[in-house]
């Protein structure tokens, strides 16, 4: 299915967030994650179905200031 | 000459008991100096007058003199104070209350409907903390000192260096060396003198985050490591005030205010742990974009105005990305985690 990561179409095979994030290269990595504009906490994320069209936003946090 | 003295003592007691004004009472013992003068200068020598006045006019002479000194340099400090500019005069000492000057220095935030007078007063009542004197805590500083917030408390342990210039722009390069905290005091007070600045010169713990936090009424943290960014976040939840967190790196920032008191979830709900080291780069690793904290941190501002003055939507329970590469922000609404080990034992109110 065809969706958008932090700004950009991607495309993925899913079916659940936790499948997209392996699939992307951040499997492990400790990113926070929203789907369509909704903070999707970590436990949530193999339970979250994705569908075409979806925008996921994957933020890693950072430390600067 | 004790007698003299202790007669002028009682004509300042009884002045003071029948409520006269300050002058008629030094008018008094201006008198009564005038007379043992005039006794010491018409009565001959030996005279019992003379010498139950002292014995003779020379100590009396003196000692109208020095009075007379004190008198002069009070009346010149005087004058040199009235002298000093307004600008330049030191701000007011009561705490919430517009100097002389003041209402016209904030009038364009006066005019403004959603902060008007009512709020200005309470940007002038108000304290914030801001953790970090580096890329973010420049901007934020000056436009909180410039907005006219009353007191504002700096807290960082590092030292000016030439490669923060490219974006710390509250520090100059005359003020390369020294201690980040003093700078930025420097930097608000030249904006606005009104403002009451508190340098902390140290790296917070949790003890000095617990006490220090408890002291303002909002926090801006805008410093560069994690483990000051979890310590915070915890300090705050724990003493019930408002946080407006913001970090950033190359060329993209992220903002939001965390309020676990009032409901909405914490640092901690986010961002539950660290990412490994090296997986998060600092600034000097990775580079940022001079303006970058520019932008993020005077939108730390605008949240802190909204936060202290009630005005508009706040972050709270928001998370904003600005993307500068691409120039695109992005919002996300932000949920509590009821597991969160900083804020979830917390009840979320009714």
């Amino acid at each position: 299915m065809k969706i958008t990561v932090n700004g950009e179409q991607r495309e993925v095979a899913g079916p659940t967030l936790t499948d997209a994030l392996d699939e992307l290269g951040y499997g492990g990595a400790r990113v926070a994650t929203a789907l369509n504009e909704g903070f999707v906490p970590v436990p949530a994320r193999g339970e979250t179905a994705l569908s075409d069209g979806d925008r996921l936003e994957i933020l890693a946090p950072r430390q600067g200031g | 000459m004790a007698l003299i003295l202790i007669m002028a003592a009682a004509l300042w007691g009884l002045g003071h008991l029948m409520d006269a004004p300050r002058q008629a009472r030094w008018t008094m013992i201006g008198l009564l100096y005038v007379a043992v003068l005039a006794v010491h200068v018409a009565l001959p020598q030996g005279h019992p007058l003379r010498a139950a006045t002292g014995g003779s006019a020379g100590e009396w002479l003196v000692l109208g003199g020095l009075l007379g000194l004190v008198l002069a340099y009070r009346k010149g400090l005087a004058r040199v104070r009235a002298r000093v500019r307004p600008e330049n005069r030191p701000a007011e000492a009561q705490p919430g209350t517009f100097a002389t000057g003041e209402i016209d220095r904030y009038a364009r935030h006066i005019v403004l409907r959603e902060i008007g007078g009512v709020g200005q007063k309470r940007l002038k009542e108000a304290s914030v903390l801001v953790v970090g004197a580096g890329g973010l805590g420049s901007p934020a500083m000056l436009y909180l000192a410039a907005a006219g917030v009353g007191t504002i408390g700096v807290v960082d342990d590092d030292d000016v260096e030439g490669t923060n210039l490219q974006r710390q722009v509250i520090h100059t390069d005359a003020r390369i060396g020294k201690p980040k905290v003093f700078s930025a005091v420097d930097g608000m007070r030249a904006v606005n003198p009104h403002v009451t600045a508190r340098p902390y010169r140290r790296r917070l713990d949790a003890e000095a985050a617990a006490d220090l936090v408890g002291a303002y009424d909002l926090v801006l943290d805008g410093c560069d490591n994690f483990e000051t960014r979890y310590l915070v976040n915890r300090a705050c939840a724990e003493a019930g005030v408002p946080l407006i967190g913001a970090a950033l790196s190359q060329w993209e920032g992220q903002l939001s205010t965390y309020a676990p008191a009032a409901g909405t979830p914490c640092y901690e709900c986010i961002f539950p742990s660290a990412p490994a080291a090296g997986l998060a780069p600092s600034c000097a690793e990775a580079g940022v974009l001079g303006p970058l904290p520019g932008v993020v941190g005077s939108m730390m501002a605008v949240e802190a105005i909204k936060e202290l003055t009630g005005a508009g939507e706040g972050l709270r329970g928001r998370l904003l990305i600005y993307d500068a590469l691409y120039g695109e922000t992005r919002t996300i609404a932000l949920k509590r985690r009821p597991d969160c080990p900083v804020c979830g034992d917390r009840p979320a109110p009714a």
